[in-house]
């Protein structure tokens, strides 16, 4: 047997270092051209860049729009996600019978999240269409009466809400199932004898050991709904008015429609560093709870250890 | 496992060094203004025809020049796509040059056209376009000058009689990207190819049954909205409501109906003042005239009039939803055909301002080349067929390609039979021709601006006060249309 080249094992841990770095550039190059654009006032009107500092965050973060954007971007995390978590979990209890109906209903879950979200917005804003939707029937047919579709800045946030609650409930109830389905059986069996209701089972089993299941699906929902804008920008195209401009949607406005690419891009490094802020702290959290479920006062996330999804949190820990 | 022992010595590379050298390297290449031009910005503009592709034309002129090439063009979903395609085989035969049409709705037509003009690939190369984006696509040097082609016999057909367009539109296509500065000059940025007066479109029929006459002032045409509203459902014309005009959160909202009777009202965008643009809306009279029109759409227009596009405000006309349609004339006049109110519609000038202004605003649809194109030869051999006599004058009266660009179209005796089959129509379009024209302060920001409009009336609409609301739209809008 020859042994190996000199040459050759001196370039071996560059060459399996290669991809790592190939990566690295891939991600973090885009990443820093788009950071270096906001120090700069780049736009279709201004042919002629020069360095402006952090003129474009001074102006940005004093601004009025900004913080509305943030406003009704953080609302709509929090409202779309309690809806999907409630709604979520209240299906997967549902489902977690073992029916005909219930195997049948299972398959039929996931056929909203094959659905396109820019699709289904579409879809749902002729839905609403007071003239021609479903939706002014049925209402009429409850007594009713004077709908006006999206027309309203609460109705234009509500039906949001809902869009992507219908989109993404399934989400949540898949995550939820799988997670009731691995709970063991013995306390469960211990609380019947014990004769505890469903309640009170619900509420002092139940729901503790499913919560580091349903939090991997709150924290992957909030972090998504920061960043929405298919579904409000097909559905309300962020109006009427500024109601439902998110800060993913100012920063389309910017960057796209008004050719104002370092504005734009500003705005969506703030956006950047908000979700990565709530990030840290969600997933610390998530590790937490996995600690508490695992019986680990501290220490680490350990979430393999608890016997909660560990994937599923180092994806959140990524994202 | 252990690992390879690290060799020493002077110039040895580490792993560190090699990822800090690579660190330092994406950091520089980002950070240099080379690497940011590199990204698509900073890119020279027009030098003014100067090296134009239509210097290197000579000869004498032919049709089959480009034969075998194949263009592709980005369209707008409309009838004078519909024309186009329906006389492609004939621009076909006469040239050899293929079309290839992609076509898109209009709510996200621009933003397609934007992308693809910012990608400088040159993917299409000819598209359909108005005057106001040329005060956006024009200054980064997306748009190819057509006035060299235009000057250059080799290059254009005989025929081409640029002087037979009307001269406010094709002025409407120069501009020298100066915020606040006419339009006008030597450079040509694109071509008229069909236009649009704002008009009131009424159903004759609701009209006489409930004994109305067409509105001759703003305060009029509100009350005439609140009463169609009220009366011409129990005149047998169920859920019909008063007014369709547009209502998106979009620029095109502002610049029909709303910017046409603002103008008659003697309102403006902006003041010039020196170099500065000062916004005007929330003068007084911009405050009020806003708030009346926000308060007839509120009592006299449709249910969900803040996702209304020209698509749903039209239609709602054609399928008898709407009384009155304060829209484009083009828009009801194509309503006139296959449709619920086919037959019932006619035209008036719409209302007139306090001095009796019949001021019009315009748009223009025109064709423009890429200034990236690959193919600009054969692009401009299809430019020049498109906004042709010979084109125009067959779209104009076997298809519905109008209001006509060319004065020997508007002349031709067979467009006027056609359109004087329609009540109105050509008087209504005879009366206001005169001063319609672009109403609007040419600025760079026209998107931004407009956009920010519509949003404030979507407020005004939905409860604001109009002075608070449009008072916070100057502000905002002073600093970002003067940047």
């Amino acid at each position: 047997m020859t042994a190996t080249p000199r040459w050759r094992r001196r370039l071996r841990p560059y060459l399996l270092a290669a991809p790592a770095v190939l990566l690295c550039v891939g991600i973090l190059y885009p990443f820093f051209v788009g950071v270096a654009y906001t120090v700069y006032n780049f736009s279709d009107a201004n042919r002629e860049p020069s360095f402006v500092g952090l003129n474009n965050f001074a102006d940005i973060l004093g601004s009025d729009a900004l913080w509305h954007s943030a406003r009704v971007t953080v609302s709509f995390a929090v409202a779309a996600t309690a809806a999907e978590t409630v709604l979520g979990v209240g299906v997967a209890l549902l489902l977690h019978r073992s029916s005909l109906l219930g195997r049948l209903l299972e398959r039929l879950l996931i056929v909203p999240l094959m659905v396109a979200p820019i699709i289904a917005a579409i879809m749902w804003k002729l839905i609403l269409l007071p003239e021609v939707g479903w939706v002014r029937p049925i209402l009429s047919a409850v007594g009713v009466h004077g709908y006006r579709g999206t027309d309203g800045a609460g109705a234009a946030f509500f039906w949001s809400v809902v869009v992507d609650a219908w989109l993404y409930t399934p989400f949540v109830a898949i995550l939820a199932l799988a997670g009731l389905r691995s709970l063991p059986n013995s306390p469960f069996e211990a609380a019947a004898v014990d004769g505890a209701n469903w309640w009170l089972t619900f509420r002092r089993l139940t729901l503790p050991m499913l919560w580091p299941y349903v939090l991997v699906a709150v924290i992957f929902r909030f972090m998504d709904c920061l960043k929405v804008f298919d579904i409000i920008y097909g559905l309300t195209a962020g109006g009427p008015g500024d109601a439902t401009t998110t800060l993913q949607i100012s920063a389309y406005l910017e960057a796209i429609t008004y050719a104002r690419y370092s504005r734009g891009m500003t705005f969506m490094l703030i956006l950047w560093v908000v979700v990565y802020a709530i990030s840290f702290v969600l997933v610390r959290y998530l590790g937490r709870v996995q600690n508490r479920a695992a019986g680990i006062s501290a220490g680490p996330s350990a979430g393999a250890q608890a016997g909660a999804p560990a994937g599923a949190a180092a994806g959140a820990e990524a994202g | 496992m252990t690992e390879p022992t690290e060799p020493t010595g002077p110039m040895r590379w580490g792993r560190r060094d090699v990822l800090r050298l690579a660190g330092a390297g994406v950091g520089a290449g980002v950070l240099g203004s080379a690497g940011l031009t590199g990204c698509g910005f900073g890119s020279p503009a027009s030098n003014g025809g100067k090296d134009s592709a239509a210097k290197k034309v000579s000869g004498g002129f032919d049709w089959k020049k480009h034969k075998g090439t194949t263009l592709r063009l980005l369209m707008n979903k409309h009838p004078y796509t519909d024309a186009l395609k329906a006389h492609r085989a004939d621009f076909q035969d006469k040239t050899g040059i293929k079309l290839v049409i992609d076509e898109f709705p209009e709510s996200n037509y621009f933003d397609k056209v934007t992308l693809e003009l910012k990608s400088r690939q040159g993917n299409y190369d000819a598209f359909m376009l108005g005057a106001y984006m040329v005060w956006q696509y024009g200054p980064p040097g997306y748009l190819e000058d057509l006035g060299p082609w235009m000057n250059n016999s080799s290059a254009t057909h005989a025929e081409f009689a640029p002087d037979d367009f009307f001269p406010n539109l094709i002025k409407a296509g120069q501009w020298n990207f100066v915020n606040g500065a006419p339009l006008g000059g030597k450079q040509q940025w694109m071509l008229p190819w069909g236009f649009e007066t704002n008009t009131v479109c009424y159903r004759s029929d609701v009209f006489s049954k409930l004994g109305l006459k067409p509105a001759e002032s703003f305060d009029d045409l509100t009350e005439l909205a609140r009463t169609l509203k009220a009366k011409a459902p129990g005149a047998g014309f169920d859920g019909m409501y008063g007014i369709a005009v547009r209502g998106s959160r979009e620029w095109a909202t502002i610049h029909p109906g709303f910017m046409t009777m603002y103008s008659r009202e003697g309102l403006k965008d902006f003041r010039v003042d020196g170099k500065k643009l000062v916004p005007t809306m929330n003068t007084p009279e911009a405050v009020d005239f806003t708030g009346k029109w926000a308060k007839m759409v509120r009592d006299a227009g449709p249910s969900g009039w803040t996702s209304y596009t020209w698509y749903q405000a039209s239609s709602d006309l054609g399928a008898g939803k709407a009384a009155m349609l304060f829209d484009a004339d083009t828009a009801s006049y194509f309503q006139n055909t296959d449709t619920a109110a086919a037959g019932k519609l006619a035209w008036h000038p719409g209302p007139k301002g306090k001095d009796g202004s019949l001021a019009t605003n315009m748009w223009i649809w025109s064709l423009a080349m890429n200034s990236s194109s690959k193919k600009k030869p054969a692009a401009w051999w299809f430019l020049q067929w498109a906004t042709s006599n010979e084109h125009l004058l067959w779209a104009a009266t076997k298809q519905q390609h109008i209001d006509a660009v060319r004065q020997s179209v508007a002349d031709d005796a067979a467009y006027k039979k056609r359109l004087r089959a329609v009540p109105g129509f050509l008087d209504t379009f005879q009366a206001v021709i005169d001063q319609t024209k672009i109403q609007f302060t040419p600025q760079r920001n026209f998107f931004d601006a407009t956009t920010s409009w519509a949003a404030a009336l979507q407020e005004i609409y939905g409860g604001a006060d109009a002075k608070a609301t449009l008072d916070k739209l100057a502000k905002d809008l002073e600093p970002r249309v003067n940047g």
